[in-house]
């Protein structure tokens, strides 16, 4: 079972939510359980298992074309075919070059050269770290290169190298509703909107819900920082007849453990019930049990 | 040598447009011949990459010298290696006909 942990607006509390099921799942339901952090823009979940260790690192690169503008005819097909407008050619200054940063991998342009003068190298896209933690079959997170935007990419890496025949697979999505989000959720057979009660929370959600529901995929929703703002978020979830998992609620005091990265060590009471009424739902939801 | 400015429109008294890769038109003008035109910029509404093909754009007009309010970093890097000399304009409220006085004089 794969179950992506997303919210639309960030730091609703996907990462709380996804580590603590994480840790929460282990503990009451299985331990064939693996935590994948798909927000590779900026990865935190394993600042919270400041006992893992470190057992493998993978570096990922993805290819990216050159022309040789010895070969090259400036024709400008190649520019024509690019989708993502990444090849510059300017035929009177006999000037033709492959920006990488816009440039998808896509290999278009190397079917649409008739002269061979496109050729492929790699360029680094990011690591992919495997963590013992200690807790079920650990983490693995995808940390993109910094300046590079082909988050998307990276997560399909991400996906090959986790274990497709663990029992539970938790997904932290990164934060929004564009296509590292719809990378994330695609292959899930759940998805656990994390969201907030405030105006921001609640617009994003729309957003989100809009998205999931365009996909075709089973999701319910945790309400994070219960007490704050107000409550409209759960008219619109009544309104739409969407499944309210649980309600965690806002405490500046577990804030601050969030922020030493002491979140899974001394666990409220107050937490833990959250935690096992949310398991319970999504017991009902998905027979995860 | 023929210089290019962003414009928000098809005459000379359209605004300047701050922006490169989204500007809405180019004024090119001669300063060898005296020559003005005013280019519509088909790039400005692309998703991605308006500003490395408008680049390229200009580069296919012979363009040697641009002024705009600001070039971001891919257009930038573009324009250095395609030997285009970018000039920016912090004032934002002039007509490109006051830009042509200023670069006439």
């Amino acid at each position: 079972m794969k179950i992506a942990i997303a919210s639309g607006k960030g730091g609703t509390g996907k990462t709380t939510v996804s580590v603590n099921l994480y840790y929460f799942i282990n503990k009451l339901i299985t331990s064939d359980i693996q935590l994948i952090d798909c927000d590779v823009e900026e990865p935190n979940d394993a600042l919270f298992f400041a006992e893992s260790h470190l057992v493998s690192e993978k570096k990922v690169f993805q290819l990216v074309p050159e022309i040789d503008t010895e070969k090259c005819t400036f024709c400008r097909k190649c520019a024509d075919w690019c989708e993502f407008n990444a090849i510059s050619i300017v035929k009177t200054l006999q000037f033709a070059k492959i920006n990488p940063d816009l440039c998808h991998s896509c290999g278009a342009c190397i079917v649409a050269c008739e002269f061979g003068a496109i050729t492929e190298h790699q360029q680094p896209l990011g690591v992919i770290s495997h963590f013992d933690t200690g807790i079920g079959k650990g983490l693995i997170e995808g940390r993109l290169k910094i300046g590079s935007a082909m988050q998307t990419m990276l997560i399909k890496e991400v996906k090959k190298n986790t274990r497709d025949s663990a029992k539970v697979t938790i997904y932290d999505a990164p934060p929004g509703t564009s296509c590292p989000v719809v990378e994330t959720v695609a292959d899930a057979d759940y998805i656990i909107l994390v969201t907030e009660p405030t105006p921001f929370g609640l617009h994003d959600l729309k957003i989100t819900v809009e998205l999931l529901k365009d996909l075709q995929k089973p999701f319910g929703v945790i309400v994070n920082k219960a007490g704050l703002g107000n409550n409209e978020i759960y008219g619109f979830l009544n309104e739409n007849q969407i499944d309210l998992l649980g309600k965690i609620p806002f405490s500046k005091e577990y804030a601050a453990i969030y922020a030493t990265g002491n979140m899974l060590n001394d666990i409220p009471q107050e937490i833990e019930s959250c935690y096992t009424g949310i398991l319970d739902r999504l017991n009902i939801k998905t027979g995860l049990k | 040598m023929k210089i290019a400015i962003t414009s928000t429109g098809n005459n000379s008294t359209a605004k300047f447009d701050t922006r490169f890769g989204r500007s809405s038109w180019f004024c090119v003008y001669d300063n060898e011949t005296g020559n003005i035109r005013f280019i519509e910029n088909d790039n400005k509404n692309l998703s991605g990459g308006a500003g490395t093909k408008t680049a390229e754009m200009i580069a296919e007009l012979g363009v040697k010298q641009v002024i705009s309010g600001d070039f971001g970093p891919k257009a930038k890097s573009l324009l250095e290696q395609l030997k285009i000399q970018m000039v920016v304009l912090e004032e934002r409220d002039l007509s490109i006909q006051e830009l042509l006085n200023r670069i006439k004089n």
